[in-house]
């Protein structure tokens, strides 16, 4: 990995910065786990690595803004794709900003996220961590809504299915990992769900009524009696 | 100083602890064993308890070395876990509470606990302990349904595959063995990768392994790989702190009640669930 430097490890892959034919690069190496077993990790990691090829290429499709990949390489187990320079990773912003930001911004991930299961793309790890805001002038300035856009990562659990309960899961998944990493999830997440409906109307109700029944049988749930 | 006892009786353990100061008097255990191939119902869970408990309250105070006068404060499981063992272990701790004039308090207990039926594996000591002795000797991997969303994991499909297939693969050259050991490597993946997910969203750096299948040596040590790639903190512990037990109810009741905390009589009620991130941790400060 020449001239690349490591940044970050993430859930699954070590990340780095640096150049590629003259572009700002991340490369994302989905590095051998030694705790797993040989054949699995193989497995895990190439059907991962095509997972987030064809998600991104997808989305790229139906207009949403992912990082562009440049180059996928399956013997050295790496993607890389765009580097965002002036990027805030959802989670952060999250705790920095003021809560009326945060539920406009909801409906924004919400519409955002009706449009991405429009296309039929289920994510399968929504969490705060995956998703950016990237300032659209590039400056290092996030303290105003209209300058940023957002962006979705980390399509790695991805794939492409119609079914209402793969979308229900997918806001389940959403919801729970908001509301375990954030005290303004409860004011969040609504605001999320009236995004999504707003953009997409004649769906919604099908996607709902799944997310309700998905939430009613999880396991870990609140029950009195 | 607090000196605490617990009772724990959620699933198919009964066990008393007392500590005193995160000193440990006693920590005393019956389990419930079912036949082979046969999981432990609400009903005979519950009337094992109450056929053991006494015995064992006697057992734990003797060890101890205690009096009951010497206790400041009668912990017990109000959940999550099944319903009848769990009423049946509240009733005796409210007895006691009253009988030798102490205050109650309900604590939160977090467990995971199937294959061993399908293989008809020995309940003893623990369908897990046996399913990990089988899958050491073990070496033909097998590739299991794997399926993880987010930060949850689906289990659903691994037994159905396994029930449909364990005959024709048996006579495939696949040994018992062979299926313990493919199992447990899938299902641990699972367990472990999930856990990574969380830890790189949390920016957390250690990871905690309680619960029976917490004893695993294989899960510890897939665990241990993943932490050390990261540069994370494994805490493990065996079997006597991992499997349920009246301890980890008495330590958390000691901290509970050091904080003031304090449970009104008629709010002593018991509940199959109960999540860990419904209990306030008033004793702690961070």
């Amino acid at each position: 990995m020449e001239g690349f430097e490591l940044i970050r490890q993430g859930a699954e892959a070590k990340l780095y910065k640096g150049l590629y034919l003259g572009k700002p690069t991340l490369a994302k190496e989905r590095f051998r786990k030694k705790y797993r077993h040989e054949n699995l990790d193989l497995f895990l990691t190439k059907e991962r690595m095509k997972a987030e090829n064809r998600a991104i290429v997808r989305c790229k499709a139906f207009g949403l803004r992912t990082p562009a990949i440049y180059l996928v390489d399956f013997n050295r187990r790496i993607i890389f794709m765009e580097y965002f320079e002036h990027n805030i990773v959802l989670k952060d912003f999250i705790e920095i900003s003021p809560v009326e930001v945060l539920t406009r911004l909801a409906v924004n991930i919400g519409e955002t996220l009706g449009k991405m299961h429009e296309s039929n793309i289920i994510h399968g790890d929504l969490t705060s961590s995956n998703m950016l805001l990237v300032n659209k002038n590039d400056v290092d300035s996030f303290d105003n809504l209209d300058d940023l856009s957002l962006v979705l990562i980390d399509f790695g659990l991805a794939y492409v299915e119609s079914s209402a309960e793969d979308k229900g899961v997918d806001l389940y998944v959403l919801e729970r990992a908001l509301s375990s990493t954030h005290s303004t999830a409860d004011r969040m997440f609504p605001k999320i769900l009236e995004g999504y409906q707003s953009y997409c109307p004649s769906e919604f109700k099908e996607v709902f009524n799944k997310y309700e029944e998905v939430r009613a049988r999880g396991r870990k749930r609140t029950m009195v009696g | 100083m607090v000196v605490a006892i617990g009772f724990e009786g959620s699933a198919n353990k009964l066990g008393i602890g007392i500590v005193k100061d995160g000193e440990i008097l006693s920590n005393c255990r019956r389990t419930y064993i079912t036949p082979p191939g046969e999981g432990f119902m609400p009903r005979e869970t519950a009337q094992h308890h109450r056929q053991n408990i006494l015995q064992l309250l006697k057992e734990s105070l003797e060890k101890s070395g205690l009096r009951p006068e010497d206790i400041d404060v009668i912990c017990y499981t109000k959940g999550p876990g099944m319903g009848a063992p769990l009423a049946m272990v509240a009733v005796v701790a409210r007895t006691v509470a009253q009988l030798w004039n102490k205050p109650l308090l309900g604590v939160n207990h977090c467990i995971g606990h199937r294959f061993a039926r399908v293989l008809k594996i020995s309940n003893d000591p623990s369908p897990g302990y046996n399913i990990e002795q089988l899958a050491k000797k073990g070496n033909k991997y097998l590739q299991l349904p794997y399926c993880v969303k987010g930060m949850d994991v689906s289990f659903s499909g691994i037994l159905t595959y396994m029930e449909e297939r364990t005959n024709s693969l048996l006579k495939a050259g696949y040994t018992a063995e062979d299926l313990c050991f493919s199992l447990q490597e899938t299902v641990f993946a699972m367990l472990v990768e999930t856990t990574e997910r969380a830890l790189a969203h949390c920016n957390s750096d250690e990871v905690l392994i309680v619960g029976g299948v917490g004893c695993n040596i294989r899960l510890q040590e897939m665990m241990g790989q993943m932490c050390a790639e990261r540069g994370a903190k494994l805490f493990a512990t065996d079997e006597r702190f991992c499997i349920d037990n009246g301890v980890m109810i008495a330590h958390t009741g000691a901290e509970m009640f050091k904080a003031g905390m304090k449970l009104p009589w008629i709010y002593s009620s018991i509940t199959q669930r109960y999540r860990t991130d419904e209990v306030e941790a008033a004793w702690r400060d961070d």
